[in-house]
């Protein structure tokens, strides 16, 4: 019995319209679209439904259980702030490839099989790439190129992973793999690209910071939290991913202390908190897996909020580096209140949603006996409050007067921050709200008098280094100087070893082919020529010289040869050198099948 | 009953029509792309026919003048040629529609002689395929490659060296066909494919037999433009008018194909050309080379038609991998192939032709702004393309996952990474298209689409790509069927 129909299928139906509609009647029906793809979700029942047949194999594009109800909510509510945010544009190209995007990511988490998982997977890159593009600059159009090959680079990957499966097991059914063959591993591998887990994470960092001020809202929610969804399918509890996640954690805050772009220093920021759902996915256990759902539904909320406010003054300041702006407190209020409510939701202050969360995977951490990866995972969320909420609000809106004039952003992108801030405040007060829907039931109690204290020392201790190095730096620049620079050493140094040695390495085999055309080229300049040339070298090698005459007029001769090719005129007989081409393979064909036979 | 006589029909049409050509030209031209469209329609229709036929009541075998086989000419039609029939037919008659306007223009005042070769190339070609008699074969071969050169040799100045060296060559690869069927003739006394097959397990092992083989894959070889001896096929393909591009690219090396899996795998049998004589296996790996080398030359090119010319020459190196590997599924991948990339190739030649009629630009960095201008056509190009790289949902998509599927199956890893990497090379060669139409266009361009008779059969080639590659199952079924039954 089948009363709803794949989310996916509405989404990416729905985006074929758009360009047919315009004015009024388009914005009522791009927020209408999000609507009914959310009654429609409320209508699922957890099962396996829409199963097709597909040559030998059967597509599932309904496999509904509670984890992928989670993010399907979640991705939902999302792409109705995101297209609320976006309304004043008037391309209808950009909605298009939002929702297509948006759609290809639901088709993601309730696909069943491998096969329909790969497609939306691709489509999604395919998709999203023009939200890059739009922005209509060289430097996008470069980063977005850029994604654009990584991604599909990552998808050969998982393709070759999901073949060898087939092959190895006859099965495309989508669920948990075993961690160990060689299948496993190149599925893991495009799963973690998407991920953004490093070393395969330059392409968020890259890209994100090039989008449309409204096309990057869109992006830092679908594409890694698919990536987190489809890792916490298939790769629950494999070790690996705890230390990843940890180590992504620290990374991403590190490097996000390091930039001067707001949007690339939050790009960074979601690196670091992808990172406490990876580990959570390493963990396996139920509470982390509970964390690292939640926590995706909560960053997707918390982060976009961040994307949003980080745009509107983009959007409205015009400039998008810390040592630009400032002072923007004073025309801006309510964009700063907005952005406030989200930096202190990614710092996991209490009575914010991503304290809710976040807690719940550093607890984890914590009931695994995984020390380390817990004082990681503080350590990060220590710094993510450094970054987010003290020191990109102060240079942005606080700091020296840049004389910048800029108003609060159109009212269509005030109520969509709103409606997310509104979500981040809820969630913190009423968690249970978030709990209810998670994949396992929960026992978990975030408020407690422990957490509470746990979280507001971090963070009071965080607040008073920043103005305590601030005071006494005296600038932006210096201020990660001291604390980090094990960090810093560390990861440039690999930094330095990916783009150099890695990529040098990376670029002989290309090297190897164009030399290989060109040499191609070469040859069919004058094939008979070049015949002729290399039989002489080889005679005059092994002889010395050419039957019958003294070696150095030979040597003139073949020095001759070989700076005069291709001879002139260059192509005086094709169809001659082409009939010799024939005899030689026919005779070589003859000749072998006689003595293979 | 006239439905027994399809086989043959769908051949007398063609020749009748043909003929009557000249004469409707004489009353008034302008019929004579209409009635060139009609006859191939028929004939499309007859080919249809003829699929249902054979799928519903099995191969079907024709006696002309009711001769009895060995000593009269046979029509033997199953489930491969009626397959590779709606294609040839199908593609025909598409871009017998669209010819209309870019003909017109690439070759004025030249109605009569245009449409009655034209008309003469289908039939050659569908003879080819319906034929069960292997002289009949090389009689259709000829009939079809003259049109062809004939055709070629209209596009202007250039094309005469073209199609004179295309004559050159098709003239040699013609002369070793009809040497290794005169071979076989010799050795057994009868030219009836299925009688062939029957004599010739006894003959296996004299030299002679061997030196057929080799005649008949370098013949057909060079008809296929398998690399190296593609060297006819660019400048055939960049010089002829568009459409004779397009038919030539989508049906004409696929025949050829065709007949050498007919030869290969029904007159002499499988087992002899994949285990005794190691025929096909060398066959595959000379098709890998030349998947990479097309690609790689195709890199190279700046003019869009001499670039999807080399194009060509990669993907029918797919196709004989498919062939060369000779197990389940990568021969299933490379039949398939066959339909794909007559789907995507003629499709992209027509947007050529397309961009050729309304702007003349043929260098790829000239197409700026080409997106705004041609938008329509321009998003036909790029499904093409993505089918081209293998980009699902569409039908490349699948017939190149067959074909990685079956190299994986028999564990050919060499194979897996030549299909992985050319479909890099083959997004690299895309994307300077993509990026000169698409991108870095600031000055206001008009919208100036192709005339309808040219999109529309851009938009169904277009369509159909990406639907055959959602019901993918209902061309796969097919070959499916018949390979299994051919393999041993």
């Amino acid at each position: 019995m089948i009363e709803w129909v794949p989310p996916a299928a509405i989404m990416i139906v729905g985006a074929f319209l758009i360009p047919l509609l315009k004015g009024k009647v388009k914005q009522a029906y791009l927020l209408l679209l999000p609507l009914i793809v959310f009654i429609n979700l409320l209508y699922m029942g957890e099962g396996t439904g829409w199963v097709i047949p597909f040559m030998e194999y059967s597509l599932i594009f309904g496999q509904v259980d509670k984890l992928s109800m989670a993010f399907g909510y979640v991705f939902v509510i999302m792409a109705f702030i995101g297209i609320l945010y976006a309304l004043h544009i008037r391309e209808s190209g950009q909605h298009f490839a939002a929702f297509m995007y948006v759609g290809s990511a639901l088709g993601v988490v309730f696909a069943g099989d491998f096969f329909s998982l790969f497609v939306f997977w691709e489509i999604m890159a395919f998709s999203s790439v023009f939200l890059i593009w739009y922005n209509k600059e060289k430097a996008s159009r470069d980063a977005g190129l850029r994604y654009l090959l990584v991604h599909v680079a990552g998808g050969l990957s998982l393709l070759a992973g999901i073949i060898i499966r087939l092959v190895n097991t006859g099965s495309i059914e989508f669920g948990p793999i075993d961690f160990g063959s060689l299948d496993s591993y190149l599925i893991l591998l495009g799963f973690m690209l998407n991920a953004a887990v490093p070393p395969l994470h330059a392409w968020l960092s890259d890209a994100y910071p090039e989008a449309t001020v409204t096309g990057a809202v869109f992006l830092s929610a679908f594409t890694t939290k698919t990536a987190v969804y489809v890792l916490l399918r298939a790769f629950l509890g494999v070790e690996i991913l705890i230390w990843l996640g940890a180590f992504m954690a620290v990374f991403g805050v590190v490097y996000a202390l390091l930039q001067n772009d707001i949007r690339r220093l939050l790009a960074y920021e979601i690196i670091s908190q992808v990172g406490y759902m990876v580990a959570g996915v390493g963990m396996g256990t139920i509470l982390a897996v509970n964390g690292s759902t939640a926590h995706a539904f909560t960053h997707i909320l918390y982060k976009g909020l961040l994307f949003m406010c980080a745009g509107a003054v983009i959007h409205m300041a015009g400039k998008r580096k810390l040592t630009e702006l400032g002072g923007l407190y004073k025309t801006m209020p309510i964009t700063l209140g907005l952005y406030m409510i989200g930096a202190l939701s990614i710092s996991a202050l209490p009575f914010f949603s991503g304290f809710v969360s976040k807690s719940m995977v550093v607890s984890a951490a914590a009931h695994e006996h995984l020390a380390v990866v817990w004082l990681l995972l503080t350590l990060a969320s220590a710094g993510t409050f450094l970054i987010a909420a003290l020191r990109l609000p102060y240079f942005v809106f606080f700091a020296r007067d840049a004389g910048i004039k800029a108003k609060e952003p159109p009212v269509n992108m005030l109520l969509a921050m709103g409606l997310a801030a509104f979500l981040n405040i809820l969630i913190g007060v009423y968690p249970a709200i978030l709990y209810g829907i998670l994949p396992y039931p929960v026992d978990y109690v975030p408020y407690t008098g422990e957490h509470i204290v746990w979280a507001l020392q971090i963070l009071l201790f965080t607040a008073l280094g920043f103005f305590l190095l601030l005071g006494k730096l005296g600038g932006e620049h210096a201020i990660s100087l001291d604390t980090d620079w094990f960090y810093r050493k560390g990861s440039r140094s690999f930094m330095w070893f990916v783009e150099k040695p890695l990529s040098a390495a990376s670029q002989w085999p290309v090297d190897i082919l164009m030399r290989l055309k060109d040499y191609l080229i070469w040859l069919g300049k004058n094939p008979t020529q070049a015949i002729f040339l290399y039989a002489g070298t080889i005679v005059f090698k092994i002889l010395g010289r050419f039957p019958g005459m003294p070696p150095h007029a030979s040597e003139r001769i073949l020095e001759e040869g070989w700076s005069n090719y291709p001879g002139e005129p260059v192509r005086k007989s094709p169809v001659g050198d082409s009939v010799i081409l024939v005899l030689i393979f026919m005779t070589a064909y003859a000749i072998y099948y006689y003595f293979v036979s | 009953m006239i439905t027994d006589h399809l086989s043959v029909l769908i051949i007398a049409v063609g020749l009748l029509g043909a003929f009557f050509t000249p004469i409707i030209g004489l009353i008034r031209k302008e019929m004579c792309s209409l009635w060139a469209s009609f006859i191939i329609l028929l004939q499309f229709l007859i080919s249809i026919f003829l699929l249902y036929q054979v799928i519903i009541a099995g191969n079907i075998s024709y006696w002309l003048g009711g001769w009895e086989p060995p000593w009269g000419i046979e029509y033997a039609v199953d489930l491969l040629n009626a397959f590779v029939l709606v294609i040839v037919a199908g593609i025909c008659f598409s871009v017998s529609i669209y010819g209309r306007k870019s003909l017109g223009f690439e070759v004025p005042d030249k109605e009569l002689p245009l449409y009655t070769l034209y008309i003469l190339l289908t039939t050659g070609m569908l003879g080819i395929v319906v034929t069960g008699d292997i002289f009949n074969l090389y009689v259709f071969l000829e009939i079809g490659s003259l049109a062809a050169y004939a055709l070629i040799a209209m596009g202007g100045r250039h094309s005469l060296t073209a199609s004179f060296n295309y004559m050159i060559m098709g003239t040699v690869s013609a002369s070793f066909i009809l040497l290794g069927i005169g071979y076989l003739y010799v050795m057994t006394g009868t030219l009836n494919m299925a009688d062939i097959s029957a004599l010739l397990p006894s003959l296996y092992g004299r030299p002679v037999i061997l030196v057929a083989i080799a005649l008949l894959v370098v013949g057909l070889s060079i008809k296929t433009a398998l690399f190296p001896l593609h060297t006819w096929l660019p400048d055939a393909y960049t010089h002829a008018p568009s459409a004779v591009s397009a038919v030539l690219s989508g049906t004409f090396t696929k025949v050829g194909i065709y007949a050498l899996i007919r030869v290969m795998f029904t007159v002499i049998s499988p087992s002899y050309v994949i285990e005794t004589v190691p025929v096909m296996s060398i066959l595959s790996w000379v098709a890998a080379i030349g998947i990479l080398a097309g690609s790689l030359l195709a890199i190279a090119q700046y003019d869009i038609k001499r670039m999807l010319a080399y194009s060509s020459v990669s993907q029918i190196g797919y196709i004989f991998l498919g062939i060369g590997m000779a197990n389940k599924l990568a021969m299933t991948g490379g039949i398939l192939h066959i339909l794909s990339h007559s789907l995507m190739k003629v499709g992209l030649f027509m947007v050529a032709g397309a961009i050729i009629y309304r702007t003349g630009i043929r260098n790829i960095y000239q197409l700026k702004g080409m997106g705004k201008k041609m938008p329509y056509t321009m998003a036909a190009f790029v499904i093409g393309a993505l089918s081209m790289i293998g980009i699902p949902p569409t039908i490349g998509f699948a017939s190149k996952f067959y074909l990685a599927w079956g190299a994986l199956g028999a564990g050919e890893w060499v194979f897996v990474v030549v299909i992985l990497l050319s479909s890099l090379l083959t997004a690299v060669y895309f994307w300077r298209i993509f990026e000169n139409a698409f991108f870095g266009v600031h000055e206001d361009i008009k919208k100036d689409e192709a005339p309808i008779s040219m999109l529309l059969p851009i938009l169904a080639f277009a369509v159909i790509t990406v639907l055959l590659g959602l019901l993918a199952s209902l061309p796969i079924g097919i070959i499916e069927q018949w390979v299994t039954g051919v393999l041993p």
